[in-house]
């Protein structure tokens, strides 16, 4: 090619560029609020059902704390604490956490404790477990999940939370055992750091953007 | 285009050279996403407005693009429009969206548009582009939805969700369950293909 040409070929694949980058910003422009209010919706109801029976005030999306690694909770992506409050009163925490033991990645898990360290509620928010099998553990398809409401530490005492097969007080699931086992280690994990931190939980002030 | 050469080419995409029957290409999101209806349902209509697009815009661009560049531009343009997609699934589709999770992304490297794009676009006028877009879209999609049915049917004993059985055959819907569903399609289509008079 002579440098004419090539002159002229870069120009070409730059303009299309340009034209390509243009049609992506404007659809992004289009649809950003849309995007961000439908996050915040499903994070708001994606947060309910682990506060089971609880009265809380609204906005619970906004009181959060994250927390960079490491921060003694399960997981070494950052942790997601959202505190609840009722009339101004802490109520009880949510933990959005990850097992990072699952059988197929990490299983990122929502874990609600209330102030006298009762489970209120478990939730998988993200998973890739077996079809058919690991994936009991999604509330929509089984009750698995639901064997931790009221559940705290002592009742039962730590060597009690595990599988029944290894000696523990829970349900494991037909065909498939390291699923649920890396779930409760980070239930178990989540109980234990919420009896040490309470306080500091509260009175910490809300970070990260609003999302 | 005649409208007997438009029936044609639509034909051609939907049954003779029906990409995932036929040519066996995007066989990755294929497989992957087709465990229930709406997921199949879902990528056949987002993978077939991105060959339609795709195939609209390399055909419009083709006069002035250099033969040495056209893989980068196919590139450009076939990811620009996947962005573009995604964005407006998770804007006004986002249960659709999070259920197909990395597979709208992924269409980019479905390997069916590309070669729309070589083998027609780049040759073809906009609007015979734009008809073999559609149907070879419509194809791909027809298959995805007809792979998503049965997997439903057989591996969950649900249809759209709504089930009428306590459990399915569960391998259908794990992935080697993907692969019988799909040997079963092409062998069916050989089947008919072959009977006298066709």
């Amino acid at each position: 090619m002579s440098d004419q040409s090539i002159i002229k070929t870069g120009l070409t694949l730059a303009m299309i560029a340009a034209i390509c980058t243009a049609l992506v910003a404007l659809t992004f422009q289009a649809t950003r609020e849309r995007i961000a209010a439908n996050e915040k919706a499903l994070l708001e109801q994606s947060l309910q059902p682990a506060l089971a029976g609880t009265f809380y005030d609204s906005g619970v999306s906004e009181s959060r704390l994250v927390l960079p690694p490491p921060h003694g909770l399960p997981g070494n992506d950052p942790a997601v604490i959202y505190r609840v409050f009722a009339e101004g009163e802490p109520v009880a925490a949510l933990f959005a956490v990850t097992a990072r033991d699952g059988f197929s990645g990490p299983i990122r898990i929502l874990v609600g404790i209330d102030v006298d360290g009762m489970v209120t509620g478990v939730r998988i928010l993200q998973h890739r477990e077996t079809p058919g099998l690991g994936d009991k553990i999604e509330s929509a398809r089984s009750n698995w999940v639901f064997q931790f409401d009221g559940r705290s530490m002592g009742d039962p005492v730590a060597t009690g939370w595990a599988i029944e097969i290894d000696g523990g007080e829970f349900d494991q699931l037909t065909g498939a055992s390291v699923t649920p086992r890396a779930i409760i280690k980070a239930i178990r994990d989540t109980l234990i750091y919420f009896e040490t931190h309470q306080d500091a939980i509260f009175l910490s002030e809300s970070s990260g953007e609003d999302k | 285009m005649t409208s007997g050469g438009l029936i044609e080419r639509l034909r051609t995409g939907l049954w003779k050279d029906n990409p995932g029957l036929v040519q066996l290409l995007g066989l990755c999101p294929l497989l992957a996403v087709t465990t229930t209806t709406i997921n199949g349902v879902g990528l056949g209509i987002a993978t077939l407005l991105v060959l339609t697009c795709s195939n609209a815009l390399v055909s419009a661009t083709r006069r002035w693009i250099r033969q040495e560049i056209r893989i980068p531009i196919y590139v450009l343009i076939i990811a620009s429009l996947v962005t573009c997609v995604e964005l407006i699934f998770k804007a006004w589709f986002p249960s659709l969206d999070r259920s197909l999770g990395i597979f709208i992304p992924l269409i980019v490297t479905n390997c069916a548009i590309v070669a729309r794009a070589e083998i027609f676009a780049s040759r073809n006028t906009i609007g015979a582009s734009i008809v073999d877009g559609l149907g070879m879209g419509a194809g791909f999609a027809a298959l995805l939805i007809a792979l998503g049915v049965f997997r439903e049917l057989v591996g969950q004993a649900s249809i759209l969700g709504f089930s009428f059985a306590e459990s399915g055959f569960l391998l259908a819907i794990l992935p080697p369950g993907a692969f019988f569903a799909l040997a079963l399609a092409v062998a069916l289509k050989n089947r008919i293909d072959r009977k006298p008079g066709r």
